[in-house]
């Protein structure tokens, strides 16, 4: 089928070129080249300079690991940077010497006093010969035969649903139980609610209308968080950045008037791509940034995505002020936050 | 059987007895390998998997993979006092009061670059000298999956300090898992035990990180290796060296002597990295927690590729069908696109074998220029690769270089299509045009630099023919052509069946191999010779024989120098 199997690399007599004629079509090996003698090979000192060389590499090895156990007495890290950073430095200079010495002196005594003549073997195909091949067949059949599958047809159905079936009592519990308590639809809520104020992460002061000047930026979490069964997972959920900006700056949608107040806004601050927090608020442009994809989002005008990967804005959470003046949600977010999943707009 | 008349001391004996060790050691002790610093590439991946488990376990012993919230009285103060899980606490534990642990964190993360790269240029080398070929296959996958797991191994050990960094990693990868259609959210509990982050995380990633993975690299590591003596390692093409045989130097001493001292020299190098340069210091970014993030966050290398897909996809791909939401904008580079690279890096031999045709074991292996197609995928593959890496990195670049981060992005998203394109085309004309130059150098020899005046007022440069030698290595190759097929119609003009598969296969075939330059002959050097008749200078230059006028092989004719050769070969 293919027009190269007429060639072959092996091959030992020697072409000679000149000859007209009876040129062969391709050029054949040369077989080894010469040998050629190392310096060490020839010269009695330049051998026993390298054996001695060898046992300095060996001993300058000695002397990093007898290093690496002083360093390891008598510099004692005490917490500061400098001494962690020296009892570090040292131990890890002395394994490098104690390796090294080591593994140098091997490849240079290998390299410089050991025999080099290379050495050929023979290579064989690994395909096993045809009349291995027809005994294998053979022994399998008689196998076969003597385990008399080959009639029981009911037989080979019954072991196929047995072996089929019992890892089932290994993976149904574990399945069962792996996913805590399977109630996905968790991922749709946070703990945000009608009149929960907004307080300062991490340390949970409540935020009043008049803390932020125009141009601020308050990274937010709901008041009552640490009193939560899971403080994680809803705080994982339910981080807001709250920004004040110049009302007139504010692009509000109709359908959203009423959520901000006197230019104080709310948004999730999980990043609607895949879930890293978004936190770089660029005052200017009024640009939200994600440091891990770089979606940016714009504040003034819904959060809407204005570069990068990420296709929705940020949830915004509706916010009011209540009665002592502080800052408090109207409701939970609209939508679920974060990254995008099948059944979140179920 | 008495001791005392054997060739084996006691113990010897007594093993051998019971184990069969004499017949081992006869036959493995001199067997023979071949010499290349390239073979040392696979040797460094293996030796710095030896360091992680060394490593690893010293780490294992003083960690605590618990997600257990508790506060931080110990040695470093900056973290005085602050609420952190038992994993982060466990970890400044053993850095800054176990003497010798920071170094061991140290060498465990450098180790695990490192391990991850040997693999990585490991595959390269195999890749590029075609040791795939059969009968390596079955181990090329073996060394893909290893590649994988390396991987999956990293990941799973960089998220263990519960730091704020490899958490947001996690995030990551809970938002592309719950990206998956229909199970994704489902697939997110799986992993988490429940909502992210949740306190399950950490005590699996550790029975991941130090059983589970590391289990299947040994076994796999292991499997490897036993190809690698089954099948006796490759070799470089030169004088002596064929498809039968296996040319170098006994694995004792030589070996044991050579690859042991490596073992030493890979963990020296990784201790003085370990005691030079601080990695993923975890006490400077925190314990983890979801609201806070640093810029400028980087993964560990081997993940950048990942983080660049995501980074270059453009919001608009998330569809939203009958109420369902597809995130195409994160299913596509954090799947499809890994999906179908590693694919086709996993597949390639099994696409070359096809488009060749050979049966044949290979053991000598190819010169990448020898191989143009072969080589030029792969530097396109790699780009591809590269162009991901770097756009993972775009932050760094754009404050580095004071770029703006949206340029960055868009050029990045025109090269990932032109890049490997280009350096396809690139690659491939590169190899063409080395092939030509060996061509020219074997036809025409060394330039001496003595010139010589013929009496007629001419002068020539005198060239030097190629020793034996240095002609094999250059024309020792074979120039794979196009497979031929039988015609579409029979003599009485009935279609065949399974034409139209030949069809597809020919022409896969023609990708591969109808561009090409053919090896001298004996023949065209004859012809080169005595046209030339720089060596012969009694030669008069007008008495040339009829064949110089023949575009025969120089490497500045564009043509299969050899006239004679079959009906379907295509020239350049």
């Amino acid at each position: 089928m293919s027009a190269h199997d007429s060639s072959t690399h092996d091959g030992s007599k020697d072409v000679v070129v000149h000859t007209s004629d009876t040129l062969p079509e391709r050029f054949s090996n040369p077989g080894h080249p010469e040998h050629h003698l190392r310096r060490s090979d020839q010269d009695p000192r330049a051998n026993k300079r390298a054996e001695l060389q060898v046992v300095v590499l060996f001993l300058i090895s000695v002397i990093g690991t007898i290093g690496f156990l002083v360093a390891y007495f008598t510099v004692t890290p005490a917490g500061t940077p400098s001494s962690i950073r020296n009892s570090n430095l040292l131990l890890g200079l002395g394994l490098f010497f104690g390796l090294m010495g080591i593994g140098l002196a091997a490849v240079h005594w290998a390299k410089s006093l050991m025999n080099d003549h290379e050495k050929s073997e023979e290579r064989h195909e690994l395909r096993s010969p045809e009349p291995v091949r027809a005994q294998a067949v053979e022994v399998i059949q008689e196998g076969v035969a003597d385990s008399a599958i080959g009639r029981r047809g009911i037989l080979k159905g019954a072991m196929v649903s047995a072996l089929a079936l019992f890892p089932l009592s290994i993976a149904v519990p574990l399945i069962g139980n792996i996913g805590g308590n399977w109630n996905v639809s968790t991922l749709k809520h946070t703990m945000w609610k009608k009149g929960t104020r907004l307080t300062i992460d991490p340390t949970g002061r409540p935020v009043k209308a008049s803390d932020l000047t125009i141009g601020s930026v308050f990274h937010i979490i709901p008041d009552g968080l640490d009193k939560t069964a899971d403080p994680m997972e809803e705080k994982a959920k339910a981080i807001v950045l709250l920004i004040r900006l110049d009302p007139r700056d504010l692009k509000i949608a109709p359908d959203r008037e009423g959520w901000s107040y006197d230019g104080i806004i709310a948004y999730s601050k999980i990043c609607t791509h895949v879930g890293c927090p978004v936190a770089l608020y660029e005052q200017q442009t009024h640009h939200l940034l994600c440091p891990c994809h770089q979606s940016t989002f714009d504040v003034a005008d819904g959060a809407k995505v204005v570069f990068g990967p990420a296709k929705r804005p940020l949830p915004q959470l509706p916010i009011t002020v209540d009665s002592e003046g502080y800052l408090v949600a109207q409701s939970d977010f609209h939508e679920p936050v974060g990254p995008s999943f099948w059944e979140r707009l179920k | 059987m008495t001791t005392t008349d054997s060739a084996f001391p006691g113990p010897v004996d007594y093993l051998d007895q019971r184990t069969g060790l004499g017949s081992a050691i006869k036959t493995f002790a001199r067997k023979i390998f071949p010499d290349h610093w390239s073979f040392l590439l696979g040797e460094i991946a293996l030796y710095s998997f030896v360091v992680l488990l060394i490593s690893g376990v010293f780490l294992a012993m003083f960690f605590v993979p618990s997600m257990n919230e508790t506060v931080y009285h110990g040695a470093w103060a900056s973290m005085q006092g602050v609420t952190m899980s038992e994993a982060f606490k466990s970890t400044l534990d053993l850095s800054f009061e176990v003497r010798g642990g920071l170094l061991m964190r140290q060498i465990h993360h450098w180790a695990a670059l490192i391990f991850m790269a040997a693999i990585v240029t490991h595959m390269m080398r195999v890749f590029f000298t075609g040791a795939f070929r059969k009968p390596r296959e079955v181990n090329w996958v073996v060394g893909f999956v290893l590649m994988i797991l390396g991987l999956a191994a990293g990941f799973s050990g960089y998220s263990l300090p519960d730091d704020v960094l490899s958490g947001n990693g996690l995030r990551i990868a809970d938002g592309v898992t719950l990206s998956l259609p229909i199970i994704g959210s489902y697939m997110s509990y799986f992993i988490f035990g429940g909502q992210f982050p949740g306190t399950q995380l950490i005590p699996r990633l550790f029975t991941v990180h130090v059983l589970l993975v590391p289990g299947l690299i040994l076994a796999l590591v292991g499997l490897h290796l036993f190809f690698v003596v089954l099948h006796k390692h490759t070799q470089y093409p030169g004088s002596g060296r064929t498809d039968k045989n296996v040319v170098g130097f006994p694995l004792f001493p030589i070996y044991v002597a050579k690859a042991g001292g490596f073992f030493f020299i890979v963990f020296g190098v990784i201790a003085l990295m370990a005691a030079l340069f601080t990695i993923n210091p975890v006490w400077d970014y925190g314990p983890f927690d979801p609201s806070p993030v640093s810029a400028g966050a980087q993964p560990d290398w081997y993940m950048l590729f990942l983080e660049g897909a995501l980074r270059l996809t453009p919001g608009q791909l998330e569809v939203v069908i009958a109420g369902f939401t597809i995130p195409l904008n994160v299913i596509i580079p954090a799947m499809i696109v890994p999906g179908l690279l590693f694919t086709a890096l996993a597949a390639y031999p099994f696409i070359e074998a096809y488009a060749t045709g050979d049966k044949r074991e290979h053991h000598v292996l190819d010169r990448p220029r020898n191989a143009p197609v072969r080589t030029a995928s792969g530097v396109a593959l790699l780009t591809t690769f590269l162009v991901l890496i770097l756009a993972g990195s775009n932050d760094i670049i754009a404050t580095q270089f004071q770029l703006s981060i949206n340029d960055i992005t868009s050029v990045f998203r025109v090269l990932l299509f032109v890049g490997p394109a280009v350096a396809f085309w690139i690659t491939k004309r590169a190899c063409l045009a080395l092939q030509r130059k060996d061509r020219e150098l074997v036809l025409h020899g060394h330039e001496t630099g003595s010139i010589v005046r013929f009496a007629s007022g001419e002068y020539i440069e005198v060239h030097k023919p190629l020793n034996e030698h240095e002609r094999w290595l250059r024309v020792g190759y074979e120039a794979h052509r196009p497979i031929a097929i039988a015609p579409a119609e029979d003599s009485r003009g009935v279609r065949r069946k399974g034409y139209r598969r030949d069809r597809l296969r020919q022409r896969v075939s023609q990708f591969f191999y109808e561009d090409r330059v053919e090896p001298v002959t004996p023949t065209e050097l004859a012809a080169a010779q005595s046209h030339g008749a720089h060596d012969a200078i009694a030669q008069a230059p007008d008495a040339l024989p009829q064949v110089e006028s023949q575009p025969v092989g120089g490497g500045q004719h564009l043509v299969t120098p050899n006239a004679q050769v079959t009906p379907d070969e295509r020239n350049l």
